[in-house]
């Protein structure tokens, strides 16, 4: 019977979730790394026991981590991102040019064919490359050369946050950054074009059409349909049907179309979900309540699902890499909050249940489907 | 020998449970205890100080017999309670408490 393991990175340390296929019952074991801030861990799915995790502190720094056997035992590996050439400068809050700084990684992407081989993105803002299993990163300089100068940072910094690999296309990838956009490659890496055409940020830029700039806090797509983007940007909820070179928002009749995670159903690639937040600067659900909003038209309509959420004085947050979802049938949507609690949907999120109630904040939840 | 004592979060990290103690041979600095440091324990290359610059990192302190020497050069000499193991030499978290 197939498994399913949650790799759950918090503000305090690592957790691994386990169940069998139905989703009952779920096994915990963490601390991994405690009291370290785990931006990310994610697993290859060439590789599954071949996982990655991103530890940091403002304190000491950076460390990749790598494990061969699912998480029981950890190998620290290289951590040294070092900008290719003179790092230069980017626009700062206040509109004067700012020194690019490493602080941290905030996601990795592994190969989806490659377990040695991974993206890493990092604040700020540029995209790093492993082709020897996290022993030495490499930048790929040509995304900052996608007009560099004119990002800034957004409210939790300069962070790339998006790495999404083409599983037809292995040229292609698409990248988003908070605040500069979505960005796509046709040469495996090589060089990057700003995407966000469409986008609009009235509120947040002088030219709210601007090539790039625009804060996109997520991007998510379905393998069978790679040209279909469904981005949650500060403001708003897009799509894309031409790989983002033209977007249209889908918000519709969402409570609030500010929000941080949107992801994908694994087997209908027009069922998305987002969880709507109130405001930029309320950073909790509307009304106190905690609502997933499905869409089962690829935006647009949206439904929302409450069962096993509170709807009452809830004021969590739930962060743009903290929503994954299994593949197994039906399918499985879990998030995290940064109230501590994991929610989990055995039944494409009909139903919902906290499967762990008591965690630090959660920062990042990734489900991986086991044979 | 020179005593070393870590900060919890770097304690966990080389997988030492108490205070390190390094053998240098020649002048006792912070640079040549970070040097021999991070030999011993590579894991802790860069959470000290930076792996290229060497900078000490913004939120890590260095104390000798009571005093802040975070700001002292990497090689001036340590007192030499320090360089006897008389006292250890303290690396800290900067405001790492509550």
């Amino acid at each position: 019977m197939s498994r399913v393991r949650l790799l759950v990175g918090t503000r305090k340390g690592a957790f691994i979730l386990t169940a069998d296929g139905q989703r009952a019952d779920w096994e915990i074991t963490g601390p991994h790394f405690a009291g370290w801030e785990i931006y990310h861990i994610k697993g290859s799915p060439v590789d599954p026991d071949r996982v990655y995790v991103s530890q940091s502190t403002s304190w000491f720094g950076q460390l990749i981590q790598r494990s061969n056997d699912g998480g029981k035992t950890w190998e620290p590996m290289g951590k040294e991102f070092t900008y290719e050439g003179t790092p230069g400068t980017h626009q700062w809050y206040d509109g004067t040019q700012h020194p690019w700084e490493f602080k941290r990684v905030w996601h990795l992407e592994p190969s989806l064919t490659d377990p040695d081989t991974v993206y890493a993105g990092v604040e700020d803002a540029a995209l790093f490359r492993t082709t020897d299993g996290a022993i030495s990163w490499q930048e790929l300089p040509g995304l900052r050369s996608a007009k560099g100068k004119l990002w800034q940072p957004g409210a939790g910094g300069m962070c790339l946050h998006t790495i999404l690999l083409d599983p037809t296309n292995p040229e292609r990838i698409v990248i988003a950054i908070s605040a500069a956009g979505a960005f796509r490659s046709d040469d495996g890496g090589q060089s990057f074009q700003p995407i966000n055409q469409g986008l609009k940020s009235p509120y947040e830029l002088p030219d709210p059409d601007a090539e790039v700039g625009h804060c996109v806090h997520r991007i998510a797509r379905h393998p069978s349909r790679p040209d279909v983007l469904y981005m949650q940007k500060h403001w708003d909820v897009m799509r894309s049907d031409n790989a983002g070179d033209l977007w249209t928002e889908v918000s519709d009749n969402l409570p609030s179309d500010f929000g941080f995670p949107i992801d994908v159903h694994a087997h209908e690639p027009e069922t998305i979900y987002v969880i709507p937040i109130t405001s930029d600067s309320e950073h909790f659900p509307p009304d106190g309540k905690l609502r997933v909003y499905r869409s089962r038209t690829g935006g647009n309509q949206w439904e929302a699902l409450v069962d096993g959420l509170p709807q009452q004085d809830c004021y969590v947050n739930v962060l743009r890499d903290a929503m994954s979802v299994d593949s197994l049938d039906p399918c499985g949507i879990y998030f995290g909050t940064t109230g501590g609690q994991v929610y989990a949907s055995a039944d494409a999120g009909d139903s919902w249940r906290a499967i762990v109630r008591d965690l630090p904040a959660v920062l990042s939840v990734e489900a991986q489907t086991l044979p | 020998m020179i005593r070393v004592i870590l900060p919890a979060h770097l304690r966990n990290l080389a997988r030492v449970m108490d205070e390190v103690q390094l053998e240098i041979h020649g002048s006792v600095t912070t640079g040549a205890i970070l040097d021999l440091l991070e030999e011993t324990y590579p894991v802790l290359r860069g959470t000290i100080r930076d792996q290229k610059s060497r900078r000490r990192r913004a939120l890590v302190r260095f104390f000798a017999v009571g005093e802040d020497i975070s700001h002292e050069s990497p090689e001036k000499l340590l007192p030499d309670a320090v360089a006897t193991g008389a006292e250890p030499f303290v690396i800290i978290g900067a405001m790492a408490g509550g």
